[in-house]
């Protein structure tokens, strides 16, 4: 995208700005900053969406292929394995523009959201797998012999103690949902990457371009941190 | 009168082709306490993971307080009658040691937290361990985990207690405050069957010992006649080794 929206910047021209003024440019910046926090709060709204569905999807997905019996089993095994395949980038293509052919029609927040989830909860189910796998066979074995229901089995006992096992790929599956929002921008979304963009063009200037990257970063870095506290937290608890 | 409170009637068992149980029919009567000896690999853990259908029976039928073992709609029944105290004691982790107890009281009783957690502390008291009740499980000794894990059972009210070896992963010196906890419940008049290689126990707290080889009940009986006048060949192998340790 370089070439064609800088205009006519020419080799001289460059050469005589500053490195700053090209690529940290503070009034570019100030002037973009509206827009793209805009596309920041879109950004953060699909992934957070995406990731609370692709977890909710993940955790049925386990269910069904470690509990689900004959039918679902197999079927969740067929899920999981045809949306780790897929490229994000083809799914989102297809609902967006092939889905209209058969009268779906979804905006591009919601195209996004699903081609997203869809791919999330196929990750999360065997993150999640592995974590159920992960906790030793005695729990699951105490927790029948005082009588608890399957769910209460889950629920009080596997599930908790899975979470600690599994915080780490959960968290590097939620930063590539997030990070992966930004394919959004081709079914015409305004996230953050689309305002940069957008206003790059604009002010005929790379600015956003970096602006954008150093919010994505902002973004994600403090999520890592908690993420990786809560963690902690949880291991003092357990050992 | 004693009645029956657990009953196994021609009972196998089988994984895949290996048969860890071979046609047990037992009875095992209210307030009786079983001591189940044999070699490793005998299917004395199997036997009783069968009571409670940890492990699922190929043949037979067994019947524990009236409750047919293997019929769905009665499992959780059989479940809460019968607590299990497990040789590596299984406790829950992540919670502490008053929650481990009230648990299943307020998940499979109905009591509300207020009544598990007193019925819990009472039992922790019973077992030694008031000083502990807020401590996590890997913040105690084997010996006293595994005094929580029959609180754990205890709390359930169950009218069968099995154990699968409680004394076995610990370390010598704690292997009497766990003995002593279940020799009292012996005199409660709690049904309890218990898979040990404890013979001084078996011989102190047992009313009747049951010798098991290659998935058979070869010989029963008392303590002093099964350990002063064995009668099987097998049994007097299996004594001969493990009274020489
Ligand atoms: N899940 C299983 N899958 C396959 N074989 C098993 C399984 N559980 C037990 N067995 C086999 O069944 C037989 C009886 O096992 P069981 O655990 O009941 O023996 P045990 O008398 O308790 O022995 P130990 O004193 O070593 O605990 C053994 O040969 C064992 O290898
Ligand atoms: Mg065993």
């Amino acid at each position: 995208m370089g070439e064609g929206s800088t205009g006519n910047a020419s080799f001289e021209t460059i050469a005589l700005m500053s490195i700053f003024d090209t690529f940290l440019n503070w009034s570019v910046f100030v002037e973009s900053l509206p827009a793209l926090l805009r596309g920041l709060w879109i950004t953060v709204g699909l992934g957070l969406t995406s990731i609370v569905l692709g977890l909710a999807g993940g955790l049925l997905l386990v269910m069904l292929r470690l509990y689900g019996g004959l039918p679902m089993s197999p079927l969740a095994i067929g899920y999981i394995d045809v949306f780790r395949s897929v490229p994000v980038l083809v799914l989102l293509i297809v609902i967006y523009y092939a889905l209209p052919f058969v009268g779906i029609r979804l905006s591009p927040f919601w195209a996004a959201t699903t081609a997203l989830s869809l791919v999330s909860a196929a990750y999360s189910a065997e993150i999640l797998r592995a974590g159920i796998e992960g906790v030793p066979k005695g729990q699951f074995e105490a927790a029948r012999a005082i009588g608890l229901s399957s769910i209460r089995q889950m629920t009080d006992i596997v599930l908790p103690q899975a979470v600690k096992l599994v915080i780490p790929p959960l968290t590097s599956n939620s930063i590539n949902v997030m990070k992966d929002t930004a394919l959004a921008s081709v079914v015409a979304m305004p996230d953050l990457l689309k305002q940069a963009t957008q206003a790059q063009a604009l002010a005929a200037n790379p600015t956003p371009l970096i602006g954008a990257a150093v919010i994505y970063v902002i973004l994600l870095l403090p999520f890592v941190r908690s993420v990786g506290l809560l963690e902690n937290r949880l291991n003092r608890r357990a050992r | 009168m004693m009645a029956s409170i657990i009953s196994l009637r021609g009972v196998s068992k089988y994984f895949g082709h290996f048969r860890a149980l071979d046609d047990v029919t037992l009875d095992v009567m209210a307030g009786e306490t079983l001591v189940v000896i044999g070699p490793s690999g005998s299917g004395k853990s199997t036997l009783i993971r069968c009571i409670n259908r940890l492990e699922t029976h190929d043949a037979g039928d067994i019947v524990v307080d009236g409750f047919t073992v293997g019929d769905t709609r009665q499992l959780a029944t059989i479940r809460a009658e019968t607590g299990m105290v497990f040789q590596n004691f299984n406790l829950f982790p992540h919670m502490s040691v008053l929650r481990n107890v009230a648990l299943g009281p307020v998940r499979v009783r109905g009591l509300s937290w207020v009544e598990a957690e007193a019925r819990a502390r009472k039992l922790l008291v019973r077992v030694g361990l008031e000083a502990h009740v807020a401590k996590y499980p890997t913040q105690l000794s084997g010996g006293q985990q595994q005094r929580v894990g029959i609180a754990r059972a205890l709390a359930m009210e169950p009218k069968v207690l099995l154990f699968d070896e409680p004394t076995s992963a610990l370390d010598p010196e704690m292997v009497g405050e766990v003995l002593d906890v279940m020799q009292g419940l012996a005199r409660t008049g709690v049904t309890m069957v218990v898979v040990t290689h404890e013979m001084g126990f078996a011989r102190r707290v047992a009313d009747r010992i049951l010798f098991m080889c290659e998935g058979r009940i070869v010989e029963q009986g008392p303590p002093t006649t099964l350990f002063d006048t064995p009668q099987d060949p097998r049994l007097r192998g299996f004594l001969q080794a493990v009274l020489s340790h």
